[in-house]
């Protein structure tokens, strides 16, 4: 049978809302490429354009580089304001093992000291295999480990959802 | 057709010997990471761990500033341990055999050789001699190859320029004796360059040079004329005297880059030096100090072109 898939614009929505008494004064947005940057994107829309954006490649500081490699595709990271003392609202698309998390936050730190980190994610999926929670969550699917849930952007810039069994 | 030493099976790098044999694809995908390793240098950390606990020993045994410096800094800015090693010093001077030096580091727990030496073909004798989790990469090997440099110049052009395919590019100078030429010249073919001249006197370009796919000049008016981006070569002290060259002076009067020179060439042209300068033998110092060269922003790109390569031959 197949699940019913939430619709991710609805979602975005209550993040935004659930988001913007959060923010402060030292408030950046930080997106993990690729899904994670479209979220942020779309949140920053609804939060206020004057909020600074970063971008995260965490290519660099993957755990499993021994094993698998270089990614074919690293995109540079880019992080247009300090990160010393700032309040960073770190945005990824699917929350899983929770490894993409550590490196992106390994990442951070080289920029500087944040103040605090805030983790916002479009999806838990389940199946942690580090002590990584996020704040704030659009929705909670219990996936099984052989199933797979990719967020993809459509050629009228709306998220989309799809559900791949591996 | 004997299969590139370079490559992997699947066609992945294993070791960068040379230019030579590899894909556009191939070569644009390490300037686009190298792309990404220009913002880890302007960075407040300007490291990343992707090597760490990798033993990476530069074995030099010719002497290098530049190069061995930024390997040594790429080195280091992707976390490995690097030993430094100018083995013209040491044990070859005791008569120990190259892959006798290249057994000890092996047994140290090598994972990548860098290595510059004087003789051709150096760089693939080490490579099909090591034990396949080894990496060598070829940081200039006699007149052969310095691919390295090659990508570099690439990664410069693409910086300034975008678009390959419409380019005029001049490559000036020694020829004959310089692997930097035969790199840069092979790079610029694979990546569609649809005019690539190399301009130099007679005595300094080797024979057959059009079959490398440019056009050959003689003269620096007609040569430099509407091109895109000049790429100096260093003339090598111990050519000026002998059967080569006249002098250092007369050289500089028809083959030195000065402003006259370079105003035939487009107004946006950029110019280009692999280092080290002779100022007032193949370039006038107004030329490179002036606002069209970008010879120091090569040397900063080198770093990241450098991480590029390492990290990727290390994760095949």
């Amino acid at each position: 049978m197949a699940m019913q898939l939430p619709d991710p614009e609805q979602l975005l929505n209550q993040l935004a809302a659930a988001l913007k008494p959060r923010l402060r004064g030292n408030t950046a947005l930080v997106g993990i490429h690729s899904g994670g940057v479209w979220v942020a994107q779309k949140l920053r829309q609804q939060l206020g354009a004057t909020l600074p954006l970063g971008t995260l490649d965490i290519s660099f500081y993957r755990d499993d580089f021994s094993s698998v490699g270089l990614h074919p595709q690293v995109r540079p990271s880019d992080m247009p304001f300090a990160v010393d003392d700032a309040h960073i609202i770190l945005i990824d698309d699917v929350l899983h093992t929770g490894r993409t998390i550590r490196a992106a936050m390994n990442e951070l730190f080289d920029y500087g000291r944040p103040a605090a980190i805030d983790l916002v994610v479009l999806i838990d999926r389940g199946g942690r295999e580090l002590p990584i929670a996020a704040d704030l969550v659009g929705t909670r699917l219990d996936l099984t480990p052989n199933q797979n849930i990719q967020v993809t952007l459509d050629p009228n810039n709306n998220l989309k959802l799809s559900l791949h069994e591996r | 057709m004997t299969p590139n030493p370079q490559l992997s099976d699947s066609g992945a790098l294993r070791h960068l010997l040379t230019i030579e044999g590899l894909s556009a694809k191939l070569i644009h995908s390490i300037l686009d990471t190298a792309e990404s390793f220009v913002s880890v240098g302007e960075r407040e950390v300007k490291k990343v761990p992707l090597l760490r606990g990798k033993s990476i020993f530069n074995l030099f045994f010719e002497p290098s500033t530049r190069t061995r410096t930024t390997f040594e800094i790429a080195a280091k800015r992707l976390s490995a341990d690097v030993v430094n090693l100018n083995v013209s010093a040491s044990s070859q001077s005791k008569g120990e055999t190259l892959l006798d030096t290249v057994d000890n580091l092996s047994a140290m727990g090598a994972d990548m050789f860098v290595v510059r030496h004087a003789q051709s073909g150096a760089a693939h004798f080490i490579a099909r001699h090591v034990a396949p989790h080894i990496h060598v990469v070829n940081a200039g090997d006699g007149r052969h190859a310095h691919p390295t440099q090659g990508l570099l110049d690439m990664f410069t052009i693409r910086r300034y320029k975008q678009d390959f395919t419409k380019l005029r590019v001049a490559v000036v100078g020694d020829v004959m004796h310089s692997r930097v030429a035969r790199s840069e010249i092979h790079a610029l073919t694979t990546l569609g360059v649809p005019e690539v001249r190399v301009i130099a006197p007679r005595t300094l370009l080797p024979t057959g040079v059009e079959a490398l796919g440019v056009q050959v000049y003689n003269d620096m008016t007609q040569g430099l004329k509407d091109v895109d981006v000049v790429m100096m070569l260093r003339l090598q002290n111990e050519r000026m005297s002998g059967p080569f060259l006249p002098s250092a002076q007369e050289y500089f009067k028809y083959y030195g880059l000065t402003a006259d020179k370079l105003q035939l060439a487009k107004p946006d042209a950029i110019v280009m030096h692999p280092g080290p300068m002779n100022r007032g033998v193949e370039i006038d110092s107004s030329v490179a100090d002036g606002g069209q060269a970008v010879i120091l922003p090569q040397v900063t790109y080198g770093i990241a072109v450098r991480m590029a390569v390492m990290s990727m031959l290390a994760g095949t």
